[in-house]
C-alpha cells in the first residue's frame, strides 16, 4: 500500500546566524543574512524520502508557502529526493502564521489526494509548534506529533513520541499528519550532483486565490526586542563586601 | 592608568617573571584592540599557552584578540619594533606544541576574525578567516551541495589547519591542506601584509613565480599569521558508503590496502586500527566488532559507481583473507562508525585514566607500511608499552597513541626513546617524521635527519628572509 506523501518545509533564518532585530523594532535582519530549511522540516522530508525508498510511499510532494525565495528550499528538499515541489507564492508582505498555513496544507491534501503529512515540529524562528497540530484538527485527520520513531504497519503507523514523562507509543489509524522531532533520522546532505539532476524535477507555482483559501491574518506582531544586554559584573574583595552590595542592589 | 595588573600578584611564566613584554608595549597593544581584547590574566594566558599535546603548558606573557587584519598588522609592527615574540592562535586543537610560547611574548588569538568572506559555488571556492572551523564552513557550504572534507579529525580552525598542512582521513582522495589551498592572506613579523597568490587571485592553477602559498602552508605560525584562507571545494558526493573489514593479520590488512589503491577503486577513506585498538574503542564506543586488524573503509560516488568499487573491494579483501565485509549505507549507521574511529583517542585514554597520551605520525611509502607497524608493534611490547595503532593506510601514515603513566619515573624517557626509534625506522625506509601534525616543538632534532644539512640551510635561509629577527613562534620547526 504506497502513500503519497505531502512534506512541507520553510525556509528560515540559518540557525548558526546571529539574529539581530531591525533598530525600528518592526522585525528581525532578514536581508543578506544566509536562510536554510528549518531543520526540523529536514528531518520530516528524511523520513518521506526513506519512505520512498522502502517502497512504502508512491510519490513524495514537497511543499514551501512563501515569497519567492521559498524555491531555494524547495530546490534542495527536490535535491534529497523529493519528487516534485509546490510553491504556494505570497507577496513580501504578507504574514502567513500556522493557522493560515494549516489551511493551505488541508486544501493541498484534498487537491493531491495526500494520504500522510509529514511536518517538522517547530520552526525555528518563530517556535510555534501548531502547523501539524491545527493540520490535523482541520482535516480530522489523526496526528503524532514529537515523533522519533515511525513504522508503516498496514492502514496504520506506529510511533514513539517524545513526551515530557518519556516515550509514548501510539497507533494512529491513516491518513496522519506526523510531527517530526529531532532523533527520529540523521538528514542526508543534498549532493552536488542531485542538485544537478533536481533542476529537471516539476515545480509548480500556485496562488493563495487558486487554493480558495482565506488567510487573513489573526493576529499583529506589535513590537520586536532584542533581550537586555548581558552587563559586566562587579568584582568584590571578601564576603563581607559581597553582603554589602547584595543589600546595596535590594537582593537581601 | 590601566589596571592590567593586579598588586602584589606574581606572574610566573615557568621560571621567569612578565619581563619580556615592556608595560609600554601592551598599553600600545591596548590602543590598537581595545581592553576588552588585551589580557595579562593567568588563566587567560594558561589557556593559551596549551594545545591537545603533551608539551607543558609555556604561557605567553600577553594575548590580544585583534579584530581584523588591519590590528593584526598593526600589533604585529608594534612587537616588531620592540624585538618581542608573537604567537598565532586559531583554536590550540595543535598536536605539537605549536602554540606554547617558551620565550614568551604576545599571542595573537585570531578567532574573533571569524567570517566566511565569501563562497563561490559555481567555481567551488571560498575564503575564510582564521575563527572559522572546519565544522562551520562545511555547514556554511552544505546548501550548495559542496564540502570542505580535508578532516584531521579536531574542529580545528582551518587557517591552523592550513598552517600545519593538516590531513585526515579523506586525504587519499581529496588532498591535504597544500593541495586545497589556492590562496592567503599573511601577516609577516614587521606588519606588512602580503597575498601569497596575489590579492583576491582564486586561480585553480598558477604558474606564476614562485609558489609562495605553499611555502605557508605547513609553517606552523614561523613565518607569518594567516589571516585568511581561499580554499577549493568539493561536491558533496552523490551517495557514500562505509564498510568495516577485519582480518587475520596486520600484513593482510596493510596488502589488501595496496591492491584496493592499485585496482583503481577511487577509495574516499582507508582507516586501519589494529587489535589493540579495535578493543579500546570496542569498550569506549559500544561498536559490535571483531577484536582484530581492520580496515574501515568509505565509497563515494553515484549508485552505480558505488556497486563497482564495493564489488571490486570485495574481491580484494576475501583474497588477502579478510573475515568479513560488513557495509552501511544509512546516515546514522555511518555516522555512528566514524564517530568511533574520531573518538580513537579518547577510547585509548579511557583505557588508562589519568596516564598521559603520546601520538605519532610517522608515514611511509605504503609497501613498507607492514614491516614498520609490526616492528612497531614488537618495539611497544619489548618496551613494556601500551600503543594502540591507528592509521590513513592509504597514505602510509600511522598514528601510535601510546600511554605513560606520569606517577612513574622515568615513564616519559621510554616514550620519547620509542617514539624517537619509530622515526628513524620511518626515516629509514624513505619516509617521514611527521605527516600531518608538524614539526612543532619536539621533532626538531629529526627535521635535520630528515631534510639533510642543506634542506635545513635552506629553510633556515627562508625564516631569515620573511622573519629576520626570529619573533615569529620561536623554538619550533627551524
Amino acid at each position: 500500500m504506497a502513500l503519497r506523501v505531502l512534506v512541507g518545509v520553510k525556509r528560515v533564518i540559518d540557525y548558526a546566524v546571529k539574529v539581530r532585530v531591525k533598530p525600528d523594532k518592526s522585525g528581525v535582519v532578514m536581508d543578506g543574512v544566509k536562510h536554510s530549511m528549518n531543520p526540523f522540516c529536514e528531518i520530516a522530508l528524511e523520513e518521506a524520502v526513506r519512505l520512498k525508498e522502502k517502497s512504502l510511499a508512491s510519490e513524495v510532494i514537497v511543499v514551501s508557502c512563501g515569497p519567492q525565495q521559498c524555491q531555494e528550499v524547495i530546490r534542495t528538499a527536490l535535491a534529497i529526493g523529493a519528487d516534485r515541489g509546490i510553491h504556494v507564492e505570497v507577496s513580501e508582505n504578507d504574514e502567513l502564521g500556522p493557522l493560515q498555513v494549516s489551511k493551505i496544507l488541508a486544501a493541498l491534501v484534498k487537491k493531491e489526494d495526500v494520504g500522510l503529512v509529514l511536518l517538522g515540529k517547530q520552526a525555528i524562528d518563530d517556535d510555534c509548534n501548531q502547523t501539524g497540530q491545527m493540520t490535523a484538527g482541520l482535516l480530522d485527520w489523526s496526528q503524532g506529533t514529537f515523533v522519533s520513531e515511525m513504522t508503516v504497519e498496514g492502514e496504520a503507523l506506529k510511533v514513539v513520541r517524545e513526551v515530557d514523562g518519556g516515550l509514548e507509543t501510539v497507533r494512529l489509524k491513516l491518513p496522519s499528519v506526523i510531527t517530526a522531532d529531532l532523533r527520529l533520522n540523521e538528514p542526508r546532505y543534498a549532493t552536488l550532483p542531485n542538485i544537478m539532476k533536481a533542476k529537471k524535477k516539476k515545480l509548480e507555482v500556485l496562488k493563495i486565490k487558486d487554493l480558495g483559501v482565506d488567510v487573513s491574518p489573526r493576529f499583529q506582531v506589535l513590537s520586536i526586542d532584542e533581550p537586555p544586554q548581558r552587563e559586566a559584573g562587579v568584582i568584590v574583595e571578601n564576603t563581607e563586601e559581597l553582603v554589602e552590595k547584595l543589600k546595596e542592589i535590594g537582593q537581601i | 592608568m590601566l589596571r592590567l595588573v593586579r598588586p602584589g600578584l606574581h606572574l610566573a611564566r615557568g621560571h621567569r617573571a612578565l619581563q619580556a613584554v615592556p608595560d609600554t608595549l601592551v598599553a600600545a597593544l591596548d590602543r590598537v584592540v581595545g581592553s576588552t581584547n588585551v589580557s595579562v590574566s593567568d588563566a587567560v594566558r594558561w589557556q593559551h599557552g596549551q594545545d591537545e599535546s603533551i608539551h607543558p603548558c609555556c604561557p605567553p606573557d600577553v594575548v590580544v584578540w585583534p579584530q581584523n587584519v588591519e590590528e593584526v598588522s598593526t600589533c604585529a609592527r608594534l612587537c616588531y619594533e620592540q624585538h618581542v615574540p608573537m604567537i598565532p592562535f586559531g583554536t590550540g586543537t595543535g598536536l605539537e606544541g605549536g602554540v606554547s610560547a617558551p620565550q614568551g611574548g604576545v599571542c595573537f588569538d585570531l578567532s574573533a576574525m571569524a567570517d566566511v568572506v565569501v563562497v563561490h559555488p559555481e567555481d567551488q571556492d571560498a575564503t575564510v578567516q582564521p575563527g572559522v572551523t572546519r565544522s562551520k564552513l562545511n555547514h556554511n557550504i552544505a546548501s550548495y551541495g559542496l564540502t570542505f572534507p580535508v578532516d584531521p579529525g579536531a574542529d580545528a580552525s582551518l587557517c591552523g589547519m592550513v598552517a600545519t598542512k593538516a590531513s585526515g582521513t579523506n586525504a587519499v582522495r581529496y588532498g591535504t591542506m597544500r593541495e586545497n589551498t589556492l590562496n592567503l592572506e599573511v601577516v609577516l613579523a614587521d606588519g606588512r601584509i602580503l597575498n601569497t597568490a596575489g590579492k583576491d587571485r582564486r586561480a585553480r592553477k598558477s604558474a606564476a613565480g614562485y609558489d609562495l602559498t605553499s611555502l605557508f602552508v605547513g609553517s606552523e605560525g614561523t613565518l607569518g599569521f594567516i589571516t585568511q584562507a581561499t580554499l577549493h571545494l568539493h561536491a558533496l558526493p552523490e551517495g557514500s558508503m562505509v564498510a568495516v573489514c577485519p582480518f587475520p593479520s596486520v600484513r593482510a590488512a596493510v596488502d589488501a590496502t595496496v591492491d584496493i589503491l592499485h585496482s583503481g577503486v577511487p577509495i574516499a577513506r582507508i582507516e586501519f586500527l589494529d587489535e589493540a585498538m579495535m578493543t579500546a574503542c570496542q569498550q569506549y564506543s559500544g561498536l559490535d566488532v571483531t577484536k582484530s586488524p581492520t580496515l574501515f573503509l568509505e565509497f563515494h560516488g553515484s549508485q552505480g559507481s558505488l556497486r563497482d568499487q564495493v564489488k571490486t573491494t570485495e574481491d580484494v579483501v576475501k583474497d588477502h583473507g579478510g573475515m568479513e565485509f560488513n557495509w552501511a549505507q544509512e546516515q546514522e549507521t555511518k555516522s555512528k562508525l566514524w564517530k568511533a574511529r574520531h573518538d580513537a583517542l579518547y577510547a585509548v585514554r579511557s583505557l588508562r585514566p589519568g596516564w598521559k597520551c603520546y601520538v605519532t605520525d610517522v608515514c611511509v611509502p605504503i609497501s613498507q607500511l607492514p614491516d614498520v607497524i609490526l616492528a612497531t608493534q614488537d618495539d611497544l611490547k619489548a618496551s613494556g608499552l601500551v600503543g594502540p595503532i591507528v592509521g590513513h593506510v592509504g597514505d602510509g601514515n600511522f598514528h601510535c597513541a601510546v600511554l605513560s603513566d606520569p606517577s612513574e619515573t622515568g615513564s616519559g624517557e621510554t616514550v620519547h626513546a620509542f617514539s624517537t626509534r619509530l622515526a628513524e625506522r620511518a626515516l629509514a625506509v624513505g619516509g617521514t617524521c611527521t605527516g600531518e601534525h608538524g614539526i612543532g616543538l619536539g621533532k626538531r632534532h629529526l627535521l635535520s635527519s630528515e631534510v639533510g644539512l642543506t634542506g635545513i640551510w635552506a629553510m633556515s635561509a627562508l625564516k631569515a628572509a620573511l622573519d629576520s629577527r626570529g619573533l615569529m613562534n620561536p623554538g619550533k620547526v627551524i
